[in-house]
């Protein structure tokens, strides 16, 4: 193993990672089972410096379906790796760009005001942002290949501890 | 010997603690699942048992995807000004500068989709024979709309020699005109109506369908006598959330209504009637005396041609021209009818431009047969937008471009299911979104949000379609396959004695009555 933790530090490493997974596998499955979502309302909704490029997005019919489709997959994909602890990496490197387009989309600048009231005040750091940094958290503190399916993937049989 | 059996003892031993730790988290996916199945559980019966309880369709409402197939209609039309603009445009034949502007709009602004409603808007087979403008600049970019059956723009469309007819008159007794477009000024309607209903002319006119209440009753025994199919402009009757509307009312999901409050609420220049003076208009490309009509005389006035809503002389103000369209929504959705009184009060208190007609108006219609009031409020000096509410004793309802039904706290019928906390007043127990799939009373929070201000299901599913074109289709539909319009000459009575029941009380200050027997106001 790479990284040694205390057991108090491996617990709470894990239950961080399971609650990020839990939250994005929730999202996902919302919009999953509604059949008229869409992330057209949230696109038209941003602000910001890349205002124009969210909008652009949500006004182009063939791009709305790919944005809806790797929104929808991608949020349940990451959410159940990372609550199973499979394919981590890759799962918390998605995880961090797509929470990073939702921020650029809707940042939490001043006089930006947005249409769904947010249930706190921000400024400049919002729990978006917050959630994105506590993903590159567990990317620098790995915990899948101790407790995860990593583990059983990733084993490498000469390496016994 | 022994040492390899050790070995193999250990490494089984490992792989159970191995498979442990790599399984640890798995049994969260069983709890998740759970969870997630029992909230489902209670959304789907929350809302169930509210659309159940509501009896409402819970599909959205499907029209008829083409118009009828039929000969060619042949049009005619009288004025060309903004209205004109629309309504030709609305029929399929746009200018070619509008197409060019629209185009390079497109361009600019991804999200401005008025060039594409337009080129798929459905050929409706219409060829326009005739014109009639009195104002010469207008009368040419009506030809120059009227003959560009291909929707170009202007470096590829073609001028026609579309008939430029001088007078009404002359085009409404035309041999090759079946149908007649009327987007004259007010105090035009009433005579170009009854003209073109005794040439045996289709009708579709711009409201209010009349000026002066005499010309009211001789317009409706008009149309009806020659059977003219008649269409009045409430292009507000193809709203998909007032259709839907009407549906709730009929199942009486509101309980007994006693309030209605309709409203306009506008505040830019343009609004308010003031509109541009064409650079080219004088008398010389003005037929002032055409012009004028039935209405007093007056000298040449650039400001009363261009901004004749301004003037009781030409219009009949707040009353005519918006109120018709809150009551014409109200009478689909309600099936209100003549009211027994009106009182009306208000003033010029904003524009004071030399204008006759008031800027601020409050007019009440009692309907004491169906225990209602019908209160309208105008202004044209604030945009607050204050809606339409219909108000009973178990619900009320916000109608707009969608349609929003909330349970009354104090409410007889919900009252158990409130109690019960099936039902929360503070939450719609039934939203309708034009152009969704389907109907539901537990939408998700963003939903909710976003459909409220109109956002969403406008681009995507379903097309989103012109109102004025699809009221002018349905005036052809019926002109091809019989039947009748939506807001057909009776409608069109009952608004245009209801709005000069309005004006009269405003005007005289007086209390305004209905008598139904003998038809008449005193």
């Amino acid at each position: 193993m790479d990284k040694k933790y205390s057991n108090a530090q491996l617990i709470m490493l894990v239950i961080l990672r399971v609650s990020i997974g839990w939250h994005f596998l929730y999202e996902g499955l919302v919009k999953f089972s509604n059949p008229n979502w869409t992330s057209i309302g949230f696109l038209v909704d941003s602000k910001g410096l890349f205002e124009n490029l969210f909008k652009a997005m949500a006004n182009n019919i063939k791009v709305v379906p790919f944005i809806d489709f790797i929104n929808l997959w991608g949020l349940m994909l990451i959410g159940l790796g990372l609550i199973v602890g499979l394919f981590s990496r890759p799962a918390l490197i998605s995880g961090i760009v797509l929470l990073a387009l939702y921020y650029l989309s809707h940042p939490a600048i001043i006089g930006a005001d947005y249409m769904m009231p947010s249930e706190g005040s921000y400024l400049f750091i919002n729990k978006t942002l917050i959630e994105l940094f506590a993903m590159c958290v567990l990317l620098v503190f790995p915990t899948s290949k101790l407790i995860g399916l990593d583990r059983l993937v990733f084993r490498n049989p000469s390496n016994k501890s | 010997m022994e040492n390899t059996n050790d070995r193999k003892e250990k490494s089984a031993r490992f792989s159970r603690r191995e498979l442990l730790k790599s399984l640890a988290t798995l049994p969260l996916v069983g709890a998740f699942a759970y969870g997630y199945y029992k909230k489902n559980k209670y959304e789907r019966i929350l809302n169930s048992n509210i659309i159940s309880e509501l009896g409402m369709n819970q599909n959205s409402i499907e029209f008829a995807d083409k118009p009828v197939k039929g000969k060619l209609i042949r049009l005619g039309l009288v004025g060309y000004g903004i209205r004109g603009e629309q309504l030709m445009r609305g029929a399929g034949f746009a200018h070619p500068e509008w197409i060019d502007e629209v185009m390079k709009s497109a361009i600019e602004n991804p999200s401005d989709k008025r060039y594409d409603e337009f080129i798929e808007q459905e050929d409706l087979n219409l060829q326009v024979n005739g014109i009639c403008d009195i104002f010469d600049v207008h009368s040419d970019r009506a030809i120059a709309a009227a003959s560009n059956n291909g929707r170009k723009g202007t470096s590829k469309a073609v001028k026609g020699d579309i008939k430029r007819y001088k007078t009404y008159k002359e085009l409404c007794s035309s041999k090759d005109i079946d149908a007649i477009i009327i987007a004259a000024p007010d105090h035009w309607h009433g005579p170009i109506t009854i003209e073109a209903a005794r040439n045996g002319k289709h009708i579709y006119c711009e409201k209010p369908m009349t000026w002066t209440v005499p010309e009211t009753y001789i317009v409706r025994d008009e149309v009806k006598k020659n059977n003219i199919v008649f269409q009045l402009g409430h292009q507000g009757r193809q709203t998909e959330s007032y259709i839907k509307a009407k549906e709730a009312i009929d199942k009486n999901i509101l309980g007994k209504i006693s309030l209605i409050e309709v409203t306009t609420n506008r505040n830019s220049p343009n609004g308010a009637w003031v509109y541009p003076i064409h650079e080219l208009a004088s008398e010389k490309t003005i037929d002032w005396a055409q012009f004028i009509g039935q209405a007093p005389w007056h000298e040449f006035s650039l400001e009363r041609f261009f901004r004749w809503r301004c003037w009781w002389d030409y219009s009949t103000g707040l009353s005519g021209d918006l109120l018709t369209h809150e009551y014409d929504a109200m009478n689909q959705v309600l099936g209100l009818g003549i009211p027994k009184y009106a009182t009306s009060s208000g003033g010029i208190y904003f524009y004071k431009d030399g204008r006759t007609v008031p800027d601020v108006l409050q007019t009440v219609f009692e309907f004491p047969d169906k225990d209602l009031t019908m209160l309208y409020s105008a202004t044209l000096s604030s945009d607050k937008d204050r809606g339409k509410v219909i108000m009973g004793h178990d619900g009320s309802m916000l109608i707009g471009e969608t349609l929003t039904i909330l349970a009354d706290r104090e409410s007889t019928r919900y009252g158990e299911k409130i109690n019960q906390k099936i039902i929360d007043p503070s939450q719609p127990i039934y939203s309708y979104i034009p152009g969704r799939k389907n109907v539901d009373a537990v939408s998700s929070a963003t939903e909710k949000y976003f459909a409220g201000r109109g956002l969403l299901y406008t681009y995507r599913n379903g097309k989103r379609m012109d109102t004025t074109h699809l009221h002018i289709r349905e005036w052809i539909d019926t002109i091809r396959s019989g039947g009748t319009t939506s807001c057909n000459i009776d409608r069109g009575f009952e608004e245009a004695i209801t709005a000069h029941m309005g004006t009269i009380a405003y005007k005289e200050g007086r209390r305004v009555e209905w008598d139904a027997e003998k038809e008449k106001i005193i």
